[in-house]
C-alpha cells in the first residue's frame, strides 16, 4: 500500500492489518508511553483546503506520536486563496521533500488526482473529498464498532448497523458502508428519500425511510450530521420536521437494544440530528471515536510510511 | 540440515537459565522476566514457569515489542506490530531479564532496550538466549545463553517452539544460493 485514497481499494485484510495495527499502538500509547520514534525525520503534511477541526488535529497527533515533523497548511491563508491549482500546490509540496500528504479537499476525486499525476512522490492520504470518501474515519468507526461489539473477532460479522441522516451529501456514509460491509457487518442506511443518493440500490446494504423500525434491530446507530453548507436546495421542509422523524433523542434512544451504541463522526448540530441527552448519554461513544481516531491514524501512517517505499509500492 | 538442540536439550537449557537468574539474582524478588515476541515471548513464559516451581512464588512475566523501535523498519515491507504487555509490577526499578530466541547482530536488542527505556527505568537490564549464533554488530553480549552456535552468515537458524510450531527443535540450516 503506497496510498489511502479510498476503501474501495482496500482489502479485507489490508483493512484487518490498519485495525490490527490501532490496537496495538492504542496500547501502546495507552500507557506512560506518549511518544514512539518510528516515523522520526518524515515529513508530513497537512493540506487541508475544507475546514476541520477532528481530523486535522487528530491526524497531527498521529504522526506527532509516531515522531514524524508535521507542516499544517489550510486554504485559508495559504495560497490556494489566491488561486494555486492543485498541481502547483503539489509540486511545492515536493519541493520541499514532504513523505506524505494528508489532504482533505472539497472536490471529490482531489486525493486521487494527487496520487495519479507524477507531481509528487510521497503517499497520499485522503482525508475527505467532497461527497466521495472519508476513509479513515471509517477505520476509526469500525474501530470502535470492533472494539465495542467485536466480543474479540478481528472482524464484524453479524453486527448491525444503522447509518441515519444526510446519505446524500456524505463521505463518512459512503465509506462506511463500504468498509462496514467489507468486514460482514450489516448495514442500513435510514434517511428521507430526498437525502439517499441516486443507485443506492446497487450499494451492498439495505436501506429504510423508517427511522423507529429499524432502530430496535440494530446493535449502533451512527447519526450523520446534515450538511447545510452542502445543501444548494430544499432536502426537507424545516429543522424542526428533520429533527422530529429523523433525530435522534431520548425517547427514540429507548428502542436501542440494551448494549446498542450511538455514534456520530462530529460535528454534531445538538437538537437537529441528535439531542444533547442521546449526545452525552452512556450509551454515546462520540468522543472515544475520536480518541480512537488517533490510534486509527497512526495505524494508517505506520502501514503507509513505516516500511520501504519500493517494497511497499511493488507489493500493490 | 542438522537439529543442533532436541526437545530435551531445549528444556534442559531452559532450566539451567532459569536457575543462574536466580542465583545471579540472588533470589526472583525483583525480576521482571519481558519476552521480545513472537518466540522470546513464549520462551519468557517457560522460564516464569520454571523459576516460579523453584521459588514457589509466581514470577511477573510479559512481553515487549520492539517493531516501532527497530533500525531497519526502512529497509523492508511494514512489520505487523505485537503486543506489549508490562506485568501490573511495572518495571520501575526491577531487574529486567529480556529474553529473545536466537542473538545475532544484537540490533533487536539495542531496539528492546529503547522500547525499554520508554517503559520506564529499570535497576539492571540483562538478556537471555536460547541461542547465540554470534555475528554481533553492536557492542551487545547475552547474560545467559542455551547454547553457542557459532555458524557461518550462509547458515540461517530455525527455532521451532510447540505454542507456534507444533514441536521444540533448534535446527542450522544452510541457505540455497539463489
Amino acid at each position: 500500500m503506497k496510498h489511502l485514497l479510498s476503501i474501495g481499494d482496500l482489502s479485507a485484510i489490508e483493512a484487518t492489518t490498519i485495525l490490527d495495527t490501532a490496537t496495538e499502538l492504542a496500547r501502546a500509547s495507552d500507557g506512560q508511553i506518549k511518544k514512539l520514534p518510528t516515523l522520526r525525520g518524515r515529513t508530513i503534511v497537512n493540506l487541508f483546503a475544507e475546514d476541520s477541526t477532528r481530523t486535522r488535529i487528530s491526524f497531527e497527533a498521529a504522526a506527532k506520536r509516531l515522531s514524524a515533523d508535521v507542516i499544517n497548511f489550510s486554504a485559508k491563508g495559504s495560497s490556494i486563496n489566491k488561486g494555486e491549482s492543485l498541481k502547483d500546490t503539489a509540486m511545492t509540496l515536493q519541493a520541499m521533500g514532504a513523505d506524505a500528504v494528508v489532504i482533505r479537499h472539497g472536490a471529490s476525486g482531489a486525493a486521487q488526482r494527487l496520487a495519479d499525476n507524477q507531481w509528487m512522490s510521497g503517499s497520499v492520504i485522503n482525508a475527505g473529498d467532497g461527497t466521495h470518501e472519508h476513509p479513515s474515519q471509517a477505520l476509526l468507526d469500525a474501530f470502535t464498532l470492533r472494539k465495542h461489539l467485536g466480543n474479540g473477532a478481528s472482524d464484524l460479522q453479524g453486527i448491525h448497523v444503522a447509518i441515519v441522516g444526510d446519505i446524500l451529501h456524505s463521505r463518512v456514509a459512503r465509506s462506511n458502508v463500504l468498509l462496514l460491509s467489507l468486514l460482514g457487518a450489516k448495514v442500513t442506511l435510514v434517511a428521507p428519500p430526498t437525502l439517499l443518493p441516486i443507485g443506492v440500490e446497487s450499494w451492498p446494504c439495505a436501506f429504510s425511510y423508517d427511522l423507529d423500525s429499524v432502530l430496535p434491530l440494530v446493535d449502533a446507530v451512527m447519526m450523520l450530521r446534515v450538511q447545510q453548507e452542502r445543501m444548494m436546495e430544499l432536502f426537507f421542509p424545516n429543522a424542526r420536521e428533520y429533527s422530529r422523524y429523523y433525530g435522534l433523542n431520548a425517547e427514540r434512544m429507548r428502542l436501542l437494544k440494551q448494549r446498542s451504541i450511538v455514534m456520530h463522526p462530529g460535528p454534531m448540530n445538538r437538537g437537529l440530528e441528535i439531542s444533547a441527552e442521546v449526545a452525552d448519554s452512556a450509551r454515546s461513544v462520540i468522543t472515544e471515536q475520536v480518541s480512537n481516531g488517533v490510534s486509527v491514524r497512526m495505524a494508517i501512517l505506520y502501514v503507509l510510511l513505516a516500511g520501504s517505499p519500493l517494497e511497499v509500492g511493488s507489493s500493490k | 540440515m542438522s537439529i543442533a538442540l532436541s526437545s530435551e536439550d531445549i528444556s534442559r537449557a531452559l532450566t539451567r537459565i532459569s536457575h543462574e537468574i536466580l542465583e545471579r539474582n540472588h533470589g526472583s524478588k525483583n525480576i521482571v522476566l519481558l519476552g521480545i515476541p513472537t518466540r522470546g515471548a513464549h520462551l519468557a513464559v517457560r522460564i516464569a514457569e520454571i523459576m516460579s516451581k523453584i521459588e514457589g512464588s509466581n514470577i511477573p512475566c510479559g512481553t515487549l515489542d520492539i517493531t516501532l523501535h527497530r533500525d531497519d523498519l526502512r529497509l523492508r515491507p511494514p512489520r505487523a506490530i505485537m503486543p506489549t504487555l508490562i506485568p501490573q509490577s511495572g518495571i520501575e526499578d526491577k531487574d529486567v531479564v529480556l529474553i529473545d530466541d536466537v542473538l545475532f547482530s544484537g540490533r533487536t536488542i539495542r531496539s528492546a532496550l529503547d522500547a525499554l527505556g520508554e517503559v520506564g527505568r529499570p535497576k539492571t537490564v540483562q538478556l537471555a538466549v536460547l541461542v547465540d549464533r554470534g555475528h554481533r554488530e553492536l557492542p551487545i553480549k547475552a547474560d545467559f545463553v542455551g547454547k553457542n552456535l557459532p555458524s557461518s552468515l550462509e547458515q540461517s537458524i530455525r527455532v521451532s517452539l510447540s505454542e507456534i510450531d507444533g514441536r521444540d527443535e533448534v535446527v542450522i540450516e544452510t541457505r540455497v544460493p539463489q
